[in-house]
């Protein structure tokens, strides 16, 4: 038995693993754990008995490369081996058709981590909220700031998006693992740091509060559809959010009010050119048309 | 009368819009620019509001003084709103504040018809020109049209947008008559051809070789029906739906259960329909686009509207019970589809398991399929269900929700249906 320790990143479970396969070591035979575990009682392995032989390389399929990256920044502990025993099978295991079995229970397992790690990714491009924090005194770009707590180790999966999107403008995201930040022409990681170092309020919060007030429907209230989509811990970092109660609360009053507002009758037609030209055009294509009298 | 105050009046006066996607644009982002934006793949859905509905573009109108009386319409001229009404450049602003603190995926813009058409549809124009080519906007834009409106603005108007569509808002001319009575079906499915004429053109220019790429044109166009606001059936609204679908391929009919508005009007039905009614459509909107299932089949002429209580699979397969069990180790493709319960991923997932092994029951329970919804419905290596519960009179019973329960369910997030495989993530349920 073997204990290797690693970064808990893709890239370093990549290079391990296939040190370990040119040297044919069987799943059963590795102890996986990333130092963001700090466990005293794994010790690193000696470089020496790591160092690859001269093993024919072995053809992965890329679409596990792909499964294997997303998956690897899930924060389950049993990743790295349950990514080593797939890529065993796959490849020495002589399971070439494995990844179609979506109802094998490693790949089912790989699926839902990467089903997990897609939704924090897409929860972070939603819910992300940039403050504007000042103008670059020589460039005049304007430099945002966003905190975000992500659930996984996703910084840096869901950071292109942003630079593709805000371009034209400097950003840094800040977490607690992993900073990311942009300054128009380069992408770059910083470690993470503490929610205070991130700035609370944008002058736009209370326009944006307002939009979003005045687009809420309350005569049709559906709140588990949106706490499905939108749960409960993302709401400290949203700044509409501080809203919905009050929203909720005063819907059904609003309706009521609505219900019991007299009937409007209708107006007579303005005198406006525009208009007639319309009803003529109407009148028209009736006599043309017959209604199909459909009801 | 300042900028807040306006977007309050004018967002509200945009709510009852039911189309917020902002997926199917073209690829397109601001690397390279001084600019601010990018499109394509999934639209998303920035906040949700706490009627459930996704909140991704800034949907508000450019003004709500309109000409036009749609009964239905807190617009109208016959209501008493207050009016407002903003200038492009106020609307310009809002978007490109919004859109940098990644609240919007985009515009969605949309006006009370003032003095024209072409008039009306200039000033919307305007708003998305200066997007595009003053601040170098490439976010989503999806502009309202006026199917009155010149050839050539609407065809200006697809130069700058993602999208843009073309409210049908009632299936028959009949109830257009009453209800909104400056609209002309026969119009509008004309500007829809127009439409589909010019997306389609510009997809040809693009596969010639050796040419230009030709200069860009909504991806797509959609369209909104009213429900329950008049008395056509659910088939006259599929009915109505597959021919759009088909004559003018449409990307999406989205169907808005007409709710109460602050102005009613005397002359529309007092009591709101049920909002489950909406979901049915959608759900046999679902079959009928990614299923193979023909409008007759889910909503005949002798039975026209959706069962509120099953979703309109289940409902078929009750009525068509000689067609199962289906056995989920032989039957192609398009059987595996009409399973209740089944949907498009995981039919998929069974045809590509099924090549290596022999399905059984632990298999489907992996996949977590919907169990007891299917288990009446299929056969495997190791079940077969007998024809006798099948053709049982009680199975109806065992799929409706107990009284109390629906009651419940009308605010519920939509239950795992046919369409379970796209989520509410791309923001268009
Ligand atoms: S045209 Fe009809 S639906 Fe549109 S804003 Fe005017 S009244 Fe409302």
């Amino acid at each position: 038995m073997r204990t290797v320790v690693i970064q808990p990143e893709y890239e370093a479970w990549r290079s391990a693993a296939r040190q370990l396969l040119a040297q044919r070591v069987p799943p059963e035979d590795v102890l996986w754990a990333d130092d963001a575990q700090e466990s005293p009682l794994f010790m690193q392995e000696e470089p020496a008995q790591m160092a690859a032989p001269a093993a024919p390389p072995v053809k992965v399929p890329p679409a596990f490369l792909d499964l294997a990256r997303s998956a690897a920044a899930h924060t389950d502990a049993r990743r790295w081996a349950m990514l080593y025993r797939v890529l065993w099978r796959l490849t020495l295991g002589a399971e070439r058709h494995l990844l179609s079995m979506p109802t094998d229970p490693d790949i089912r397992q790989l699926q839902d981590w990467c089903k997990a790690v897609g939704r924090d990714i897409h929860k972070m491009h939603a819910f992300v909220r940039f403050r504007l924090v000042s103008t670059h005194p020589a460039t005049g770009r304007e430099q945002f700031v966003a905190w975000f707590e992500p659930e996984h180790r996703i910084v840096r999966l869901a950071t292109p998006f942003f630079e593709k999107r805000f371009a034209g403008m400097d950003w840094s995201i800040l977490t607690p693992y992993e900073c990311a930040h942009w300054d128009g022409t380069r992408l770059h990681f910083t470690a993470g740091v503490p929610r205070s170092s991130a700035p609370d309020e944008d002058a736009q919060d209370e326009l944006w509060r307002t939009y979003y007030r005045s687009i809420f429907n309350p005569a049709r209230v559906k709140i588990s559809a949106m706490q499905s989509e939108m749960p409960k811990k993302y709401w400290k970092n949203l700044p509409e959010a501080s809203l919905i109660a009050d929203l909720i609360a005063g819907s059904s009053r609003r309706v009521q009010g609505m219900l019991e507002t007299e009937e409007r009758s209708v107006k007579p037609a303005p005198n406006n050119a525009y208009l007639q030209s319309l009803h003529a055009l109407n009148q028209q294509q009736k006599s043309v048309t017959p209604d199909p009298g459909l009801p | 009368m300042d900028v807040t105050r306006k977007l309050e009046i004018l967002a509200d006066a945009a709510k009852y819009d039911a189309s917020c996607a902002s997926s199917g644009a073209a690829r397109k982002d601001s690397r390279g620019s001084q600019g601010v934006g990018s499109t394509g793949g999934m639209g998303i859905c920035h906040s949700y509001t706490p009627d459930g509905r996704c909140v991704s573009l800034m949907k508000v109108l450019l003004t709500n003084a309109c000409l036009y009386d749609c009964h239905y319409c807190i617009n109208r001229r016959s209501s008493n709103v207050t009016r407002a009404r903003f200038t492009p450049d106020e609307v310009v602003q809002l978007t490109l504040d919004f859109y940098k603190r990644n609240y919007i995926e985009g515009l969605f813009l949309s006006s009370g018809i003032i003095r024209s058409a072409d008039h009306t549809m200039e000033l919307v124009i305007e708003v998305a020109r200066k997007l595009r080519e003053v601040h170098h906007f490439r976010g989503y834009i999806h502009l309202k049209t006026i199917p009155e409106a010149s050839q050539d603005l609407i065809a200006l108007a697809g130069r700058y947008a993602d999208r843009i569509s073309i409210n049908v808002e009632l299936p028959s001319q009949h109830s257009l008559n009453t209800l909104a009575p400056e609209k002309n079906l026969a119009r509008t499915q004309q500007a829809m051809g127009h439409i589909r004429g010019k997306i389609d053109e510009r997809h040809a220019e693009k596969r010639k070789p050796n040419t230009p790429k030709p200069p860009p044109f909504a991806t797509g166009q959609s369209t909104q029906m009213l429900v329950g606001a008049d008395a056509s059936t659910d088939a006259t609204i599929l009915g109505c739906a597959d021919q759009l679908y088909s004559a003018h391929r449409l990307r999406r009919v989205y169907y808005s259960a007409f709710s109460p508005i602050p102005e009613p009007s005397a002359i529309l039905p007092l009591k709101a329909p049920p909002l489950i009614r909406e979901h049915r459509l959608y759900q046999a909107d679902w079959l009928l686009r990614f299923y193979d299932f023909k409008v007759e089949e889910i909503a005949s002429p002798s039975s026209p509207n959706l069962d509120l209580a099953l979703d309109p699979k289940l409902s078929w397969a009750l009525q068509n019970r000689a067609t199962f069990p289906v056995d989920v180790n032989r039957a192609p493709r398009e059987l595996l589809l009409r399973v209740p319960g089944l949907g498009v991923r995981n039919v998929e997932r069974l045809l590509a398991a099924r090549r290596y092994t022999r399905l059984r029951l632990a298999d489907l329970i992996r996949l977590r399929l919907q169990m007891k919804k299917i288990l009446p419905f299929i056969s495997t290596a190791d079940h077969h269900p007998a024809r006798l519960g099948l053709d049982s009179d009680s199975l109806r019973a065992r799929f409706l929700p107990p009284p109390e329960q629906l009651e419940i369910n009308f605010g519920a997030p939509p239950a795992p249906t046919p369409a379970d495989f796209i989520s509410a993530r791309s923001g268009e349920l």
